[in-house]
């Protein structure tokens, strides 16, 4: 059994972040990761985000991911990679599978949970044909692995992570034949858009993939025309030969570890399901039990990275690193950071969907009050 | 080939060290240090096995070591996520067909 402060489960932003916090006000952390490097999905963003200049806008998620690993490197955070953290225990005992051999308890006094995320499928007829698949899968292919899984792709889904990747496989080499939606106006941030327009691929909204042809592989795809209430629309269809269909239809946070430790949930469709409740300091219903990043409602790599310097604050609070008084300065400037992330047409809604969360986790998480 | 040696933003890669492995016995050049299912990719294989009762096809579907579609029998082991497994001077892939089969070397290992 190894004996630490503060376990921190998974590398990506927020987990990252939360580490750097916390080691920065001296806490002991461990941080643990199942893949074999740490920095989570940042390494195959490589468009430049969005926000303000604080929140690192115009600079790249991968570069972003270099910068968080340098300063982890200098403060020397110690990080298990390769380790699968598969059981919580009493709230505190992590049992981590490391290397795929070995079996280890962690047993630390505070524990962040900041899992991320998962993407979501879509079934049709076909779904299962070898060219299915996520489109944050693709994006790790192309911008991770440099293969490119296709070269006639057709993307479902018109949000951010469609047209993102929709544009990167074009950077990549492939040709993209369609963006399609099934709401009848786009998902996306405009800038992200406009760039896959000027390239020419048409954009289908209130249109879905019927199904898609093939026998060992993808060949051709049928969409379908919805009216408004999502239904098909019979006579609509039309085939169009592919070899890929991206699936960009949102993502559903990992909170298998939080349902384990016996953390209560809400139903927050708006932030992607079944969230454990947490309160403005990151804090689960367990009491040593913190959440960051899209466990706690999927948003952004950059608000991922905001909860996890306030998850990290406020475990280095609790040990008694930090003095309270500047444990609330330094969490209403991320607040303030965090707000300012989530305004706008498309933040707003993520921002009320946070506050009911946050009133529910006021009323349900009592000793906060002390 | 499918790689992207050259891109508009990412630096262009640094030539790696060839593996040879092998596919249902036949040889593939693999990347030092790359994932088994990008090392397929790029030499056009795009089945990782065939499920249990339908024995329909199935390939890559997150990437990222979540929804095991993309599991293989690896040195003798079955279910092996390739999508999260490096490649191996001399490893030997089997498109795997159902849940697989152990090798007996490796149980006896």
């Amino acid at each position: 059994m190894i004996e630490i402060e503060l376990a921190i489960v998974g590398a990506g932003p927020a987990g990252l972040s939360a580490a750097i916090e916390a080691r920065r006000a001296g806490v002991d952390v461990l941080l643990i990761d199942e893949n074999a490097r740490p920095g989570g999905q940042l390494f195959k963003q490589i468009h430049k985000f969005f926000g303000s200049r604080a929140h690192k806008a115009g600079i790249r998620g991968m570069n972003i991911g270099t910068e968080l690993l340098q300063e982890s490197e200098k403060f020397g955070i110690k990080t298990w990679l390769n380790g699968e953290v598969c059981g919580i225990e009493d709230g505190h005992n992590l049992w981590v599978v490391r290397n795929r051999e070995k079996s280890e308890i962690v047993r630390a006094k505070k524990i962040i949970l900041a899992t991320g995320a998962t993407e979501n499928a879509v079934t049709f007829p076909g779904w299962d044909l070898p060219g299915v698949m996520g489109a944050g899968a693709a994006q790790t292919m192309i911008n991770v692995n440099r293969v490119l899984p296709g070269k006639k792709v057709i993307m479902l889904g018109s949000g951010n992570v469609g047209v993102i990747v929709a544009y990167q496989l074009l950077q990549a080499g492939a040709e993209v034949v369609a963006v399609l939606e099934a709401a009848p106006r786009l998902g996306g941030y405009g800038v992200h858009t406009a760039k896959v327009c000027r390239a020419g691929v048409p954009f289908y909204v209130s249109h879905t993939i019927k199904r898609a042809f093939g026998t060992d592989h993808v060949e051709a795809v049928e969409i379908v025309k919805l009216d408004s209430s999502f239904k098909q629309i019979p006579g609509t269809e039309h085939v169009i030969e592919v070899d890929t269909i991206c699936l960009a239809t949102g993502l559903t946070p990992l909170t298998e570890l939080a349902w384990l430790a016996g953390c209560k949930f809400n139903f927050v469709p708006a932030l992607g399901g079944h969230l454990p409740i947490h309160d403005d300091k990151m804090h689960s219903t367990q009491n040593d039990i913190f959440i960051a990043g899209d466990i706690s409602g999927i948003e952004e790599a950059s608000t991922a990275m905001e909860e996890g310097r306030l998850a990290g604050i406020n475990v280095a609070t609790e040990l008694g690193y930090i003095t309270k008084e500047e444990a609330d300065a330094r969490s209403q400037e991320i607040w303030d950071n965090l707000n300012t992330l989530r305004s706008g047409y498309f933040g707003q809604k993520r921002r009320d969907a946070k506050d009911s969360m946050l009133q529910n986790g006021k009323e349900v998480i009592k000793w906060n009050i002390h | 080939m499918n790689r992207i040696p050259n891109h508009p933003i990412l630096e262009d890669e640094k030539p790696e060290k060839e593996v040879q492995i092998f596919v249902d016995n036949k040889p593939i050049i693999a990347l030092e240090g790359e994932m088994i299912a990008a090392a397929l990719i790029a030499n056009g294989i795009f089945i990782n096995r065939y499920t249990t009762h339908k024995h329909k096809p199935r390939g890559i579907y997150c990437a990222i070591g979540r929804c095991t579609d993309c599991i293989m029998t690896v040195d003798g082991v079955p279910n092996v996520r390739t999508c999260v497994t490096k490649v191996r001077e001399g490893m030997k892939i089997i498109t795997q067909q159902g849940t697989g089969v152990w090798s007996e070397e490796v149980q006896n290992d």
